[in-house]
């Protein structure tokens, strides 16, 4: 994957390009970021193997952090809106887990990453 | 890394109606062995086989039970259910076929990858059940 020129891509600067605010997890804004994944599966996002990996997702609920915990992913991203209720960010806080949420709908705000230069794809079997 | 000869043995009751609380023994598990020193790379595997493992004994079982056993060569997962049983594992193993309700696919699960996912991250998986008694889902990551 390149990235202007980079092979990643900082998790502030994919926060700016989706206008996405942060819930929780400040500490992670520095992160690389390699790929994304969006989905509203969880078993899809478990088939999918990479590091340093941000999900997006239309799915709130508490199961989306268990699933990120486990696949050490330690960005997720809400679209169209979607705001978890407190539970899920106490949870993710708890996780080392970074929140954000965008108002772009999935398919824009994935849109926008790749034409950004996050291109780089998971491992599908 | 830090395991001598001996063997750990962890058990864990897998509760049956709170779906949202599911994952608990994972996370619990995924921490010991991150702690043991086991590379990340297969904590991972081991985490996403048992985890799926424990979702389908919410989802189809009303929970069950999580015994781990590690020693020096392997992660042993042993998650038992007296649940429905499954009729055709051969088909049960297949991407995309799933007997789950709607509700637990608004969850984001149930899609019919569970046990593919498992067998894509265990190094062996071992299925006994019976209908109308119950599932034995074994599951073996080579350290």
């Amino acid at each position: 994957m390149k990235c202007k020129g980079r092979d990643y891509m900082k998790v502030s600067e994919i926060a700016g390009i989706l206008e996405a605010e942060l819930l929780t997890g400040e500490e992670n804004l520095d992160m690389e970021v390699h790929c994304a994944c969006g989905a509203d599966l969880m078993s899809d996002v478990m088939a999918f193997v990479k590091e340093n990996v941000v999900l997006l997702t239309g799915l709130v609920n508490p199961q989306v952090v268990r699933t990120a915990e486990m696949m050490d992913i330690k960005v997720i991203v809400f679209v169209r809106g979607k705001k978890p209720d407190e539970k899920v960010i106490e949870f993710a806080k708890d996780k080392g887990i970074t929140i954000f949420i965008t108002k772009h709908p999935m398919f824009i705000a994935c849109g926008k990453l790749y034409s950004s230069g996050v291109t780089g794809r998971g491992v599908w079997d | 890394m830090g395991l001598s000869n001996s063997i750990i043995r962890q058990n864990y009751i897998i509760p049956a109606d709170d779906f949202s609380l599911a994952g608990e023994a994972s996370s619990s598990v995924k921490k010991m062995l991150n702690q043991l020193g086991v590379p990340p790379k297969t904590v991972k595997r081991v985490s996403i086989a048992m985890y799926e493992a424990e979702i389908n004994a919410v989802i189809h079982a009303g929970g069950g039970t999580a015994d781990v056993a590690i020693d020096k060569e392997k992660v042993l997962i042993t998650i038992n259910d007296e649940g429905p049983g499954i009729p055709d594992v051969e088909l049960a193993m297949k991407e995309g076929f799933s007997t789950a309700p709607d509700s637990v696919r608004e969850m984001g699960f149930g899609a019919g990858m569970g046990l593919p996912n498992i067998k894509r991250y265990a190094d062996k998986l071992d299925i006994k059940t019976e209908v109308g008694k119950g599932t034995r889902v074994q599951i073996t990551v080579l350290l």
